[in-house]
């Protein structure tokens, strides 16, 4: 399992400068602070963008202060135009689904606590690890630089529909350097991604400790083994859809643009194309994103509810098989984004099965997390509520999707503010609370001082009430018919709609400055909060057995620890403590599955 | 902490479900003869949908009061059943009736989508291009004449490209920018975009439709109501997609009739 002479010599080369340590750092767990650095950064540039999307729903033609500084021509005087407004839609949604929603879960706590929990002292490809953050990095900085290059960002959303991506400048504003950039940015988001699952997979399949079987592997690294896989795959058809967007854009191919197309009465020059394939290529990779999302965030859960309650969910082995079958059945179900997009019908009636089926492995999920709940001796802090919260933000996201999932119903609520509001909730916040809950979880073994609860606790009410309050109503006004990606209400049968908008913006404000309440917890307690003991929830995985906290270099100190006991052994029969650290020699008669 | 924070659940889940209760969600009126079978599925739906939120929510909330107050000393319990009953419950209870509104759901789908159009269907052309519709019928002969994409002349009217002095077919088309049908007769909708995606919503009559570039589609549907409604356009188009919209008006015979006259007049 693993090669002890190899280990050594990585011990050795324990870096000494600045840069090698803090900067090119080839240390999983520096490159895994650097991942949540910059999804921290990403996450408040994404909210800014919405409260501005907000503040402009609610009230059109207010100029918001300031607004004209970020761009003369996107807000003269403060007020946006329609295609600023588009601009800012985009890169909000991009920013969050990319480098929030994908880093941060996945990418930034797997790097850091996937090799410990696993007992190895690093990542098999240690440089490629670093380069996988370097070159999302470099993504990011690509994708922000489009609001100061040419004419602004992209204005075609996060899912970018050829042609109006393809075919360049013609199509409008943002059409002409914004989309090369944005394609560019993901290119390399999908790059940086690719290498990222390449070292998770094979840390969790070669480079387990002794004692370490796959059924001893906690939750947190079941899923991000599971999203890894998802991420080989399905980055691996983004990255080359990219591509071939950048050579529709720049050397005149047409691969999705189809003859016979007219801007501004000028017949385009392309031909041979299909608006279809992009859309195909796009939902092949952009579903099973979405559950790239949101897996990470039920392993995280699930590891920090088995700690609170003190006891292990109803059964291990169901829960990974769930996770493992979301995994499978979320690339037979993105066709749902396409039932009225023109492709046969019989199509979005083969689609909606699997949709309708891939309800069973969501549902038994919650209820495994709720009926694992019941005999709890449950301990409430920051970390657990958001716990809980996530299971309530699931459930209510995860029933929206039933109507959705039916073409029928479809043709109503298709490309509305119900949609919207459906995926706020399942894999906006419901992922949130999934970061958050990690955050208040492992904070004191990445820095070694504890984080305040009282700012926690006030943080999660505000929120947990804020996100119902915005996305709650979202679906009211989808079932009134009130079309996304609008930046007014030019139809009259919108205008009754408008308090409600401005409800939606004023919690929409609020909820965002609690978050504020989380980003001064983080910056104080990093430098002055209280000093963290050793295991401070009492938790039975690998990353508390470690020396220190934050761990050494090395992980472990130089030795391997021996693992002797299933993940999640709390409560058991007849032993010593209320919980049995993997690590524990202490022998006991209870089950253990491995 | 744990006791406020199921109380809030408590009265999220209430809030939120007093308008499932009421029937008060505000989808437009219904004006078409397939929509009924879409709003009883949507019906079916939130009824199910609100009663699995209602209760699963209202567990989690008595969960959290109940057990974060533990007396010392005391031991955790397993659910009956344990992981089994789970499986099985998904299974059974979300599975069947997943399943089974599935299937029926299919039905008002298919009722719409797999059944050819009318043979004396009113034919009108949709096209829909940055940021504006326009519709074309296809006057007495019943034929449109053909499509000369690089004719499109928006400053001449030619929104279509179509070559009246020369296509016989295309002599007596009339081109609007604003659609009219006439109540209680089928319409067969020819749809295509002459620039990028665009889509046809009209709410009121249960009708959304991509258009899609390369791609000749068509729908059909029947009015029943008398009356000016909005058509509105879902896909992201460009800057003026939020203003992209046209009118429907739905006419009497006669009226209708009158109204292709006076647009033939103008051409
Ligand atoms: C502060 C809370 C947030 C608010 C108030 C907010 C608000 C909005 C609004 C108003 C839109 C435009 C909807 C439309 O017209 O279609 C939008 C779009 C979007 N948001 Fe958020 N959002 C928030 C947080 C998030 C988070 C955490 C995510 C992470 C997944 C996210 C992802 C998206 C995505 C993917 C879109 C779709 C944009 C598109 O259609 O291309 N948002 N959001
Ligand atoms: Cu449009
Ligand atoms: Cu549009």
């Amino acid at each position: 399992m693993h090669d002890v002479a190899g280990h050594a010599a990585h011990a050795a080369h324990e870096p000494t400068s600045f840069i090698a340590k803090h900067v090119f750092s080839l240390d999983h767990k520096v490159i895994g602070k650097q991942y949540y650095g910059m999804a921290l950064i990403a996450a408040y540039v994404g909210m800014f963008l919405s409260w501005l999307m907000r503040i402009h729903l609610g009230w059109t033609n207010a100029a918001i202060p300031g607004l004209e500084t970020l761009s003369k021509t996107g807000a003269p005087g403060g007020v946006m135009t329609p295609e600023y407004y588009l601009q800012i839609m985009t890169m909000h949604a991009t920013i969050m689904v990319f480098f929030v929603l994908t880093t941060a879960p996945f990418a930034a706590f797997g790097n850091y606590f996937l090799p410990i929990q696993v007992g190895a002292e690093d990542m098999p490809f240690p440089h490629f690890n670093m380069m996988s953050f370097w070159v999302t990095f470099a993504g990011f900085l690509v994708l922000m630089s489009s609001f100061f290059v040419g004419d602004g960002p992209t204005l075609g959303g996060w899912t970018q529909y050829a042609p109006l991506s393809a075919v360049g400048a013609v199509a409008g504003p943002g059409q002409g350097t914004g989309v090369v950039l944005w394609a560019t940015a993901i290119g390399l988001f999908c790059i940086g991604q690719l290498l990222g699952s390449l070292n998770f997979i094979t840390t969790t399949l070669d480079m387990r400790t002794k004692g370490m079987s796959m059924w001893r592997l906690p939750y947190t690294v079941w899923a991000w083994f599971i999203t890894s896989i998802m991420g080989l795959t399905a980055f691996a058809v983004l990255m080359p859809a990219c591509i071939l967007l950048v050579l529709d854009h720049l050397a005149g191919t047409s691969f999705f643009v189809p003859s016979n197309l007219v801007f501004n009465g000028q017949l385009q020059p392309h031909s041979g194309g299909s608006t279809l394939l992009w859309q195909h290529l796009f939902w092949f990779f952009g579903h099973p994103e979405v559950y790239i999302a949101i897996v990470p965030g039920m392993g995280i859960v699930s590891h920090i509810l088995t700690t609170s309650m003190r006891k292990p969910l109803l059964s291990h082995r169901v829960m990974v098989y769930s996770l493992g079958a979301l995994a499978v059945l979320s690339y037979m179900v993105y066709g749902h984004h396409m039932f009225v997009s023109g492709m046969n019908p019989v199509s979005s009636v083969v689609f909606s099965f699997p949709t309708l089926v891939i309800t069973i492995p969501s549902t038994i999920i919650v209820l495994i997390l709720l009926g694992s709940l019941y005999g709890a001796k449950l301990r409430i802090n920051s970390a657990s509520l958001f716990a809980l919260g996530f299971i309530s933000m699931f459930i209510t996201g995860g029933i929206s999707g039933f109507f959705l999932a039916q073409p029928s119903i479809d043709i109503m609520l298709h490309a509305t503010y119900f949609v919207v509001g459906h995926f706020h909730l399942v894999m906006g916040v419901a992922a949130m609370f999934g970061i958050f809950a990690g955050t208040y979880f492992w904070f004191p073994k990445m820095y070694g001082r504890m984080m305040n609860e009282t700012l926690g606790k006030a943080h999660f009410i505000l929120s947990f009430i804020g996100a119902y309050c915005i996305f709650m109503p979202f679906h009211y006004l989808g079932l009134a018919g009130n079309v996304r990606r609008y930046q007014a209400f030019t139809d009259d049968y919108l205008q009754p709609l408008i308090p409600l908008h401005r409800f939606i913006t004023v919690a929409a404000i609020l909820t965002g400055l609690a978050q504020l309440i989380f980003l001064y917890n983080l910056i104080y307690s990093r430098f002055w909060g209280k000093p963290a003991p050793a295991n401070p929830w009492e938790a039975t995985t690998l990353e508390w057995s470690t020396p220190s906290s934050p761990p050494p270099f090395n992980n472990f100190g130089g030795t391997f620890p021996e693992v002797h006991h299933d993940p999640h052994q709390y409560s058991v029969e007849g032993a010593s403590a209320d919980y049995i650290m993997q690590t524990s020699p202490e022998k006991v008669n209870g089950p253990d599955e491995a | 902490m744990a006791k406020f924070f199921a109380v809030i659940i408590v009265v999220i889940t209430i809030a939120s479900a007093i308008p499932i209760v009421m029937h008060t969600w505000p989808t437009p009126q219904d004006i078409s003869t397939h929509g009924a079978a879409i709003d009883d599925q949507t019906n079916e739906t939130m009824l199910e949908a609100g009663i699995s939120f209602v209760i699963s929510q209202i567990i989690l909330a008595f969960f959290i009061w109940r057990f974060s107050s533990w007396r010392q000393g005391e031991k955790t319990k397993t659910f009956p059943g344990g992981a089994k009953a789970m499986v099985w419950a998904a299974f059974l209870l979300v599975g069947t009736e997943v399943l089974a509104l599935g299937i029926f759901g299919v039905k008002a789908w298919a009722n719409v989508y797999f059944t050819p159009p009318a043979a004396d269907a009113v034919q009108v052309q949709a096209q829909a291009g940055q940021f504006a519709f326009y519709f074309r019928y296809p006057g007495p002969d019943g034929k449109f004449g053909p499509i000369h994409p690089e004719m499109i002349n928006e400053a001449n009217a030619n929104f279509f490209g179509i070559d009246q002095t020369n296509d016989a077919d295309s002599k007596d088309d009339v081109v609007t920018a604003e659609m009219a049908i006439p109540v209680n007769k089928e319409v067969h909708l020819l749809m295509h975009s002459k620039d990028v995606g665009h889509s046809f919503f009209v709410p009121e009559l249960r009708v959304q439709q991509d258009f899609v570039p390369g791609l000749d589609l068509s729908l059909h549907f029947t009015a029943t109501k008398i009356g000016r409604y909005e058509i509105v356009c879902t896909q992201l188009c460009g800057l003026g997609h939020y203003n992209m919209k046209a009118y429907l008006s739905v006419l009497s015979q006669s009226d209708y009739d009158d109204w292709i006259k006076k647009q033939a007049a103008l051409q």
